[in-house]
């Protein structure tokens, strides 16, 4: 089969379906946010079930599935979000490998739980690497299918199969994580910057996923005011009290704009800025962030460095588990 | 100056080297950052200097947090001792002030201004003491700026204005961020410059535009092969231009013969602390030689 035949044609885009892979460290210092899959296991898991490496470029549809017209066969898993393929109609198992056929449609039933689904697909997306990784990142137009999310008309190249993966393979249900309804958290940065009464009051109050909630970075409300030590504000920090003289910001970290409203710092995160932040959400719960839905109630759990290295080593098992059967 | 060190959650080291802005905070994580960088210690995986602090990314599985924050201390009495002296370059931004650009995208975001009846110019040269709009150009395109951090999105520089406390520009930002900001807009907030490198929301007074992109994800621009422009410790000089020469850049870079302005340069701290003004004036002949 000719390459240019391994390919698929987008007929409708989705939401926001863009290209990911596990990233593109190493820029962060220069404004480049490492990207990749907002929830790692399951591209990982998808990659697995297609006998993919694991960091492949794969899709991230969120929300909304896209529809995709295969040129060449093609072995396929979607991992991640509730979100049920379908193959010409058919509605496949998720977290499992099937065939679409030269000339078969892929598509999507509702999302029925979770927010972010991954479409692997053996010999994984085959566009250029940038800065080395294929993943999208839309802000600075870089990587991915033209710096952008997948478009109608667009016609996206595959590689070549490895041939290892298997028709029919499947991730018992056991390995993969519910959707969470409370986030782990360190807190830190400038956690001393609020009162006791705040400090405590983060962590009783129940916060919504508000409808400002992408890549970039998860914005909560709902939860109660924080207030401020009082302080002056020093040189070059602005006038309000949640500013600070412009920093960097750490992933996952938790910056609270006014007092109101905290935004969780995702894989295309803004690199620094002037809020302040009154902690960062552990490693090992980062995943969880990008399988919530807007509307969704979490609340967030104070832990210790000591806590979270102890969930960072459990989610490393879970991801060696992570293996088709 | 007191050094606070935190954890960024299980991967981060977070060091604020003051709560306030300074020329000498700037220069220790700028040295300390250095430091990390020739220690070339197992685990690290980004070294992030910014304005007054700096922020370091390690894998924890290959250095436990305890042990990457005590190396991280181990440098800061020779970052405290360390000559202040910086290797750098000075580069030539060329800027049209009050362009048609921003002053159109100002007047869509009136209503989130702290004065609606000014422009971000007015306003600026206002609160700052200027008799004019023109004293307060004149002053922004004297003295350089030290790019003290690049980021936010794709290689913005965050800049900061080589004069004394007293003389430095200050601006609140805007009441409510706009959704939208020109590309190449050169804002202010706070005591911070910026160059917007691409369009898109942003909080800080618009006083011009540059017509030299600073960033290019494609690589196709010349002196873009690295898609970005700036690194920290880079010294910016704005120089005013008007629309004619505007539209000659832009005409050379979109034909590919632009080469911007640019010259090695060294800054020594200790130098410009006891003569800002000599200081300056050489730098600045470095760039015209």
């Amino acid at each position: 089969m000719p390459e240019a035949a391994r390919s698929f044609k987008v007929v409708k885009p989705g939401l926001a379906t863009t290209v990911q892979d596990l990233g593109r460290p190493g820029y962060y210092h220069l404004g480049l946010p490492i990207s990749g899959a907002m929830d790692r296991l399951a591209l990982i898991a998808a990659n697995r079930l297609v006998g993919n490496e694991d960091g492949a470029a794969a899709l991230e549809a969120v929300f909304l599935g896209p529809e995709l017209t295969f040129a060449a066969d093609a072995l396929v898993a979607v991992t991640g979000a509730d979100l049920p393929p379908k193959v010409d109609g058919v509605e496949q198992p998720g977290w499992t490998a099937f065939t679409v056929a030269a000339g078969q449609t892929l598509s999507f039933g509702f999302l029925k739980g979770g927010a972010r689904a991954y479409v692997a697909i053996a010999g994984g997306i085959d566009v250029p690497e940038v800065l080395g990784s294929r993943s999208t990142y839309a802000l600075g137009a870089l990587g991915g299918f033209e710096g952008r999310a997948l478009k109608a008309g667009d016609v996206v190249p595959l590689g070549t199969a490895n041939g290892t993966g298997r028709e029919g393979a499947s991730i018992p249900p056991a390995a993969r994580r519910p959707v969470a309804n409370e986030i782990r958290v360190l807190p830190g940065l400038y956690w001393h910057r609020i009162t006791e009464s705040a400090q405590d009051g983060f962590f009783e109050d129940t916060w919504k996923v508000a409808p400002e909630a992408d890549r970039i970075g998860y914005r909560f409300r709902g939860g109660r005011k924080l207030d401020f030590v009082p302080r002056e504000q020093p040189f070059g920090a602005g006038s309000d009290p949640s500013n600070i003289v412009d920093s960097c910001y750490p992933y996952g970290s938790i910056q609270v704009p006014g007092g109101t409203e905290p935004i969780v710092l995702h894989r295309d995160a803004v690199s620094g800025g002037g809020y302040f932040m009154i902690g960062a959400v552990i490693s090992a719960d980062m995943d969880l962030i990008g399988q919530l839905q807007p509307h969704q109630a979490v609340r967030f759990a104070a832990v210790t460095m000591e806590d979270a290295l102890k969930a960072r080593h459990d989610e490393t098992a879970r991801l060696k588990a992570t293996v088709p059967a | 100056m007191k050094t606070r060190y935190s954890f960024g959650g299980d991967e981060h080291v977070f060091v604020e080297i003051d709560e306030e802005m300074s020329l000498e905070a700037f220069f220790k994580s700028l040295s300390m950052t250095n430091a990390v960088r020739e220690a070339k210690i197992a685990g690290v995986t980004e070294i992030c200097p910014a304005n007054a602090s700096f922020q370091i990314k390690f894998d924890p599985d290959v250095i436990a947090p305890n042990d990457m924050m005590a190396e991280l201390k181990g440098f800061e009495a020779a970052a405290e001792s360390a000559e202040k002296t910086i290797s750098t370059r000075i580069i030539d931004i060329p800027v049209l002030y009050d362009d048609p650009w921003t002053r159109e995208t100002l007047m869509r975001f009136r209503e989130r201004h702290q004065d609606p009846s000014a422009t971000d110019l007015e306003y600026a040269a206002r609160v700052n003491d200027f008799p004019d709009v023109d004293a307060f150009i004149a002053a922004h395109a004297a003295a350089p700026w030290f790019v003290s951090m690049v980021g936010f999105v794709a290689g913005l520089p965050f800049t900061y204005q080589l004069v004394e406390r007293e003389k430095q520009i200050e601006v609140p930002k805007y009441l409510r961020p706009r959704t939208d900001t020109p590309r190449l807009t050169v804002g202010h907030g706070g005591c911070f410059g910026c160059i917007y490198s691409v369009r898109g929301a942003g909080g800080y007074q618009m006083f011009g535009v540059t017509p030299m992109p600073i960033y290019d994800p494609k690589g196709e621009i010349g002196y873009l092969k690295k898609l970005m422009l700036f690194r920290p410790g880079d010294i910016i000089k704005f120089r005013a231009i008007d629309r004619a020469e505007y539209d000659d850049t832009v005409a050379a870079i979109d034909a590919g013969r632009f080469v911007p302005r640019i010259a090695e340069a060294s800054f020594s701290l200790d130098d410009f602390t006891a003569d800002p003004a000599g200081t300056n004036a050489k730098l600045l002949e470095t760039l015209d030689a």
